[in-house]
């Protein structure tokens, strides 16, 4: 190519390796990339907006089309910070299970980024295996709930119903089941030739410039620092399970890779001991004005009857504040900024996607690398446009 | 370190800069004056004792069905990485600007280009100094900040006829 002259090459929104609707411009030279302008908002649908029209228990299952990979641990977020502008705090047992819940929809983001970053880059068995594990925890979502990839499980207060005997059971099958899982996906990839290649040294980026950058989750740990929301400021009941959280030395793809796949193994070990010390009591607060009375007392008292019914129609009414809550998502910082005025609406909802910000770091990760790298940086980022979008 | 040595430090390097000090439950709002923003913004980035490194986000509030003065304000939820402390700085905007404008902290923390974008582009609130202040999540030649009060949720021509060659609103 002669002197100093690039090419534009547009990539995406449909390019499955942009796992959803992201458009990058990129600018070339030769096979290297000088310049790159990500485009976001194909997939906008002002959930923001329409959650200010919405009482509080209407909003979950929006919120589990953000990361609809991992929807519990949206509506865990979601919850936490509407709870913490109610001031209200969910019984113990709820709380264990909404740790379940939670990790299992880490494990599920997990899963699919390990399927599709390594079917990106060229690796085709991977995905099909880390499916089938994916199957499993889509049945225990059944079970809880009824739904599978977005289950709406949790409420304000608590959970929609406490979980059976057969969900007990299902959890302690996969619980028992998925070590070896992990080891099956480590003899894949960790020490494939291949994969190291093309992941190591790639996308470089230093601790420095990841916090400057609002890194956060698995792609800040990749660069060395350790900062997990579930340790730092532990919400649910995280304070009281024993897990450690992996950090990366390099950066790089093959870094953020390995945090990953040791997360899955500290969030299994979270679910063992949560749902082998499952408290007994109650799901659901014991707050007239925000918990539901259940279906017997219903048939036998008329106030219970009209108590459900208001709650059912409007929900509780938050007090006038302002509150931020946040969870350590599947992708990262999960946060959640309520403003109440008073009614039974959010005045205000603003989501923090951790997604969003990691694509605004983009082009300090491609450019200088070839168009393949750029495959295994989006990759490795794990985002999700339907978070990003909003 | 602890909500109440934050306020302290800040109001004892800023004193009048400082409008107000909240409690948001557990986390410290402190309301800055929009001029001195910059200079408070530069100094819990880094000073050794704050160090806040992580600009977690941004977001705008519109006040207009609340009666509150002014109409918008800026939050700015910062973490220390290091400490592991949290703050939320907010900063009215003066009503009496033609349009809202706050200066950017893009110089400090990278993270806020595309926080920022967004605000502008769903708030209408401009940053001064921006260095790539284009809508981002709504498409170019948008009219309209669909978070205002004012925006309709459903849209503005969602019950309009339009021409199915063109797709241009008739």
């Amino acid at each position: 190519m002669a002197e100093g002259k690039t090419l534009t090459l547009n990539m995406g929104p449909h390019h499955p390796a942009t796992h959803g609707v992201l458009r990058i411009v990129l600018e070339l030279d030769g096979e290297v990339i000088v310049k790159a302008t990500p485009h976001v908002g194909q997939l906008h649908r002002g959930i923001e907006k329409i959650a200010e029209g919405m009482n509080f228990q209407q909003v979950i299952p929006l919120t589990d089309r953000l990361d609809y990979t991992a929807a519990s641990l949206n509506n865990l977020g979601y919850c936490l910070a509407v709870e913490k502008l109610l001031g209200i705090e969910v019984p113990k047992r709820a709380q264990y299970i909404r740790v379940i819940m939670g990790e299992l929809a880490r494990i599920m983001g997990h899963h699919l980024w390990l399927g599709s970053h390594a079917l990106d880059i060229g690796a085709m068995t991977v995905v099909f295996y880390t499916f089938r594990d994916r199957e499993m925890i889509m049945n225990i979502n059944e079970e809880a709930s009824g739904y599978r990839l977005t289950p709406s499980y949790l409420r304000v207060g608590g959970l929609a119903k406490d979980i059976t005997p057969d969900f007990i059971k299902f959890v302690r099958d996969f619980v028992k089941w998925f070590p070896t899982a992990i080891d099956g996906y480590h003899t894949l990839l960790t020490d494939n030739i291949i994969w190291r290649k093309r992941t190591m040294g790639v996308g470089k980026v230093s601790a420095e410039d990841a916090v400057n950058f609002g890194f956060t989750g698995p792609s800040l740990r990749g660069s060395g620092v350790p900062y997990d929301l579930r340790k730092v400021r532990p919400y649910s009941s995280y304070d009281d399970f024993d897990f450690q959280v992996p950090v990366g030395e390099v950066g790089d793809v093959y870094d953020r890779y390995l945090v990953r796949m040791e997360e899955f193994k500290q969030s299994i070990n979270i679910i063992d001991q949560a749902i082998e010390n499952l408290p007994e009591g109650p799901v659901n607060v014991d707050n007239p004005w925000v918990a539901n009375p259940d279906l017997g007392a219903v048939m036998e008292d008329i106030s219970a009857l009209i108590r459900r019914f208001k709650i059912q129609c409007e929900g509780p009414h938050a007090p006038e504040g302002e509150v931020y809550a946040s969870v350590e998502g599947s992708k990262g910082e999960l946060g959640f900024y309520l403003v109440g005025d008073g009614s039974e609406h959010p005045y205000r909802m603003k989501i923090r996607s951790p997604c969003y910000i990691l694509t605004s770091a983009l082009p300090k990760m491609i450019v200088g690398h070839m168009i393949a790298d750029v495959i295994a940086i989006i990759g490795s980022i794990d985002i999700v446009l339907g978070e990003i979008d909003r | 370190m602890e909500n109440a040595k934050i306020a302290e430090t800040v109001k004892g390097k800023f004193g009048d800069a400082v409008l107000a000090e909240q409690e948001c439950c557990d986390d410290l709002q402190l309301v800055i004056k929009a001029e001195a923003l910059l200079d408070v913004m530069r100094f819990l980035h880094d000073d050794e004792q704050l160090a806040f490194d992580l600009l977690i986000d941004v977001l705008s509030i519109d006040n207009s069905q609340r009666r509150r003065k002014p109409r918008f304000e800026v939050v700015y939820v910062l973490v220390s990485t290091t400490h592991l402390h949290r703050l939320l700085v907010k900063v009215p905007v003066a009503d009496e600007l033609e349009v809202p404008e706050v200066p950017t902290v893009t110089g400090i923390w990278h993270a806020a280009m595309w926080a920022e974008r967004e605000v502008y582009d769903l708030m209408g609130i401009r940053f001064a100094d921006h260095p790539d202040l284009r809508r981002i999540l709504t498409w170019d030649g948008f009219e309209g900040h669909p978070l205002r009060k004012e925006f309709p949720v459903e849209g503005k021509d969602f019950d309009k006829k339009w021409d199915p060659d063109t797709i241009e609103v008739l």
